[in-house]
């Protein structure tokens, strides 16, 4: 695509995601019903899972990447897999925070191990591992192979870590449970917000990718100044 | 048709180069010398060459004889640099047994201790390899390097830390594999030795090749001259 | 191909057999482990039986660490990797292997530091010991399937030995969870029924990620 289509394009889905964000602010706050028992603090459950809906998107992408860039060696697949793991990252925090803000005037503790919240602790760790191993390699084809490999495992890890937390929690079950449930007339902020947040992934992944497609420009300018010399 | 094919080499680290756009075909039966500054890219080529480290752009071809990627080529190749890839806690015969395995060579007891002895450490094949000395230790990775009688041998400074008797051994064994047909390359500091060993020489400077002759067309001293040349450019 | 794993695992069998260099060092520091949470643990002494499944697994877990750590890192000496690198083998061969030799040696540390534990927590087990056997067993299995390989992962990285526990740990979990969960049942609760979903999970992870390991190795292993 060229540069002024690219343009385009991220005008377009800036546009888009501008006004998702708001109509989801909206959705949220204003239009969702106040539920009974935690009242407005439940709203941040439309922030919560849909960033963990897109945190996983996320990690998706990454497997995709990882595995793209194992069968074709183009760079291209590795910077798409870096920023998708970025961005998961950041997600993934979000939920880390929300968590514990949610938790505490409800339950009257910060953390709570349920399900949820520890897989996503633990999907967290894994993939702040990727971006610290990618930190320490410093050839950068090496760097691309490794992480790829690291991204495969963690993303095949990731369910049988879920599936191994919630096995333990039924076994050691804890006083406070996650409210999952949602009404009829909950759905539609829901909705909303679940595709702000998928847009706000998109727009970032372009965003990111096109810094690092910058940085190996510059690098490869650098490298050109220091042959000159 | 070359055996040994570098089209348009490149390795970069960020923003330091270690080659750039570096071209050389080797044919079988040379023996090619390689000389550099330290940091000029010998051994960052020498490792892509045995498929120990891949480009950022460019390829390597081995024609063995069909084209074949540095990986491809394992078989066909040996490599030795300074460091031994010996396991001190061994004995001698016990690392050229387990080499020997792990290249599907059906070498027995005898022939274990015959290729030892062809390195000149006869009868101190039962001793831990910590025990040797430096220059014994760089015997016997030439034994483990070579056991297979590759057809290209990639040498990166294989005299360094030698002493005299090491070195000595070290020439005879090259020029007798360059005899029987073998193609070397050989990243070298002494530049005399590099050149009396050699029948081409190649100087390495910034990541590409800067000088490139057969050595019957050069004297020592003018060769000499022209690599200080080339290492005083800046 | 069977030779050439058995001489990788009987390389790395031979050396350790020699100097026993990571055998001390993960048999000291298991029990080193067990004496810290003997003072970690003061304060709940009466139930300590309740927390020695737990400490049994950490400990098992940070020795295993150093000795997936010296299973690459040793090679790192005289450039031993490059020579092993050279050879023209599946380099799957020299991830069985390894991960053979790891579990062998982990096995041997678990059995020490276990009898460690029984002395210091003054514990009686006899009855229990066949199921231990199988757990530890295939926990260990399942950490040295995927420890190999990030190992191998690490030991090339600038950080080395001090990157591998962080890159380890979270992928190694269900391991860890299911192996002190099934430990705790064997030990305490007693119900046996309860044994077949963390072992199968422990199972279903090694198979996985043995698997796994074995294609993705080829990628990890540079220089």
């Amino acid at each position: 695509m060229s540069e002024s289509g690219r343009h385009r394009v991220d005008a377009v889905l800036g546009a888009l995601l501008l006004a998702g964000m708001v109509l989801a602010l909206y959705m949220a706050f204003l239009h969702a019903p106040r539920e009974k028992t935690m009242g407005d603090l439940q709203r941040i459950f439309y922030f919560h899972v849909p960033a963990a809906i897109t945190g996983l998107t996320a990690f998706a992408v990454n497997f995709a990447a990882s595995l793209m860039y194992l069968i074709r060696k183009n760079r291209w697949w590795d910077s798409l897999a870096l920023a998708a793991a970025e961005l998961g990252v950041v997600f993934t925090a979000i939920v880390l925070v929300t968590g514990p803000i949610w938790a505490k005037p409800v339950w009257f503790v910060w953390w709570t191990w349920s399900p949820r919240l520890t897989s996503s602790l633990v999907l967290w760790l894994l993939y702040a591992a990727y971006l610290l191993l990618r930190n320490y390699v410093p050839d950068p084809e090496r760097r691309a192979s490794v992480s790829a490999v690291f991204g495969i495992v963690a993303f095949i890890d990731a369910p049988i870590v879920w599936f191994s937390i919630r096995w333990w929690r039924d076994i050691h079950p804890a006083p406070m449970l996650e409210t999952g449930g949602l009404s009829p007339s909950m759905r539609p902020a829901f909705l909303v917000c679940w595709i702000a947040f998928q847009l706000l992934f998109l727009y970032l992944l372009r965003r990111r990718m096109a810094l690092e497609g910058a940085r190996l420009d510059i690098e490869q300018m650098q490298r050109q100044a220091d042959m000159s010399r | 048709m070359p055996l040994i094919e570098v089209q348009e080499l490149a390795k970069f680290f960020g923003r330091f180069s270690a080659l750039r756009s570096l071209r050389l075909d080797v044919q079988e039966s040379q023996f090619v010398s390689l000389f550099g500054r330290n940091g000029a890219g010998k051994t960052t080529f020498l490792k892509i060459l045995a498929g120990l480290s891949r480009p950022s752009a460019g390829a390597v071809r081995i024609h063995d004889p069909a084209p074949l990627a540095p990986q491809a080529a394992r078989g066909s190749m040996g490599y030795l640099s300074h460091d031994t890839a010996l396991y001190l806690d061994l004995t001698a015969v016990e690392n050229l047994r387990f080499y020997a395995r792990l290249l599907g060579l059906p070498f027995g007891e005898r022939r274990l201790t015959e290729e030892i002895e062809r390195v000149g450490l006869g009868g101190r094949g039962q001793e831990p390899v910590r025990n040797y000395s430096r220059g014994m230790q760089q015997r016997l990775a030439i034994a483990r390097a070579f056991l297979h009688h590759p057809k290209i041998l990639l040498l990166d400074e294989p005299f360094a830390g030698l002493d005299q008797g090491g070195t000595d051994f070290l020439k005879r064994y090259l020029a007798a594999a360059h005899a029987g047909g073998k193609t070397c390359l050989m990243a070298i500091h002494d530049v005399a030795l590099g050149y009396e060993l050699a029948d081409r020489l190649v100087v390495i400077e910034r990541g590409v090749v800067a000088l490139d002759v057969a050595r019957s067309s050069l004297s020592l001293e003018e060769f000499q001259q022209r690599y200080r040349t080339i290492a005083e450019e800046r | 191909m069977i030779g050439k794993t058995w001489a990788v695992f009987h390389k790395d069998l031979l050396i350790e057999l020699r100097t026993k260099d990571s055998l001390n060092a993960m048999l000291f520091f298991g029990i080193v482990v067990l004496v810290i949470f003997n003072f970690a643990l003061e304060s709940v002494r009466e139930t300590v039986r309740a927390a020695v499944p737990g400490v049994l697994w950490v400990a098992f877990a940070f020795s295993g660490t150093l000795g997936l750590n010296r299973m690459f890192a040793a090679e790192k000496e005289n450039s031993c990797l490059q020579g092993l690198l050279m050879l023209p083998i599946d380099r799957g061969i020299i991830y069985v292997g390894k991960m053979l030799a790891t579990t062998v040696f982990m096995l041997i540390t678990e059995i020490v530091i276990f009898v460690f534990c029984l002395v210091f927590f003054n514990l009686t087990v006899w009855r229990e010991i066949p199921w231990l056997a199988v757990v530890f067993f295939i926990g260990t299995l399942g950490f040295a399937a995927v420890g190999t390989l990030l190992s191998a992962v690490s030991v090339n990285t600038k950080m080395r030995e001090v990157l591998l526990p962080l890159i380890l740990f979270p992928v190694v979990l269900p391991i860890l969870i299911n192996a002190v969960e099934a430990t705790n049942i064997i030990l305490n609760t007693v119900d046996y029924g309860a044994l077949r979903l963390p072992l199968t999970i422990m199972t279903v992870f090694t198979i996985v990620f043995g698997t796994l390991s074995y294609l993705l190795f080829d990628f990890v292993l540079e220089e």
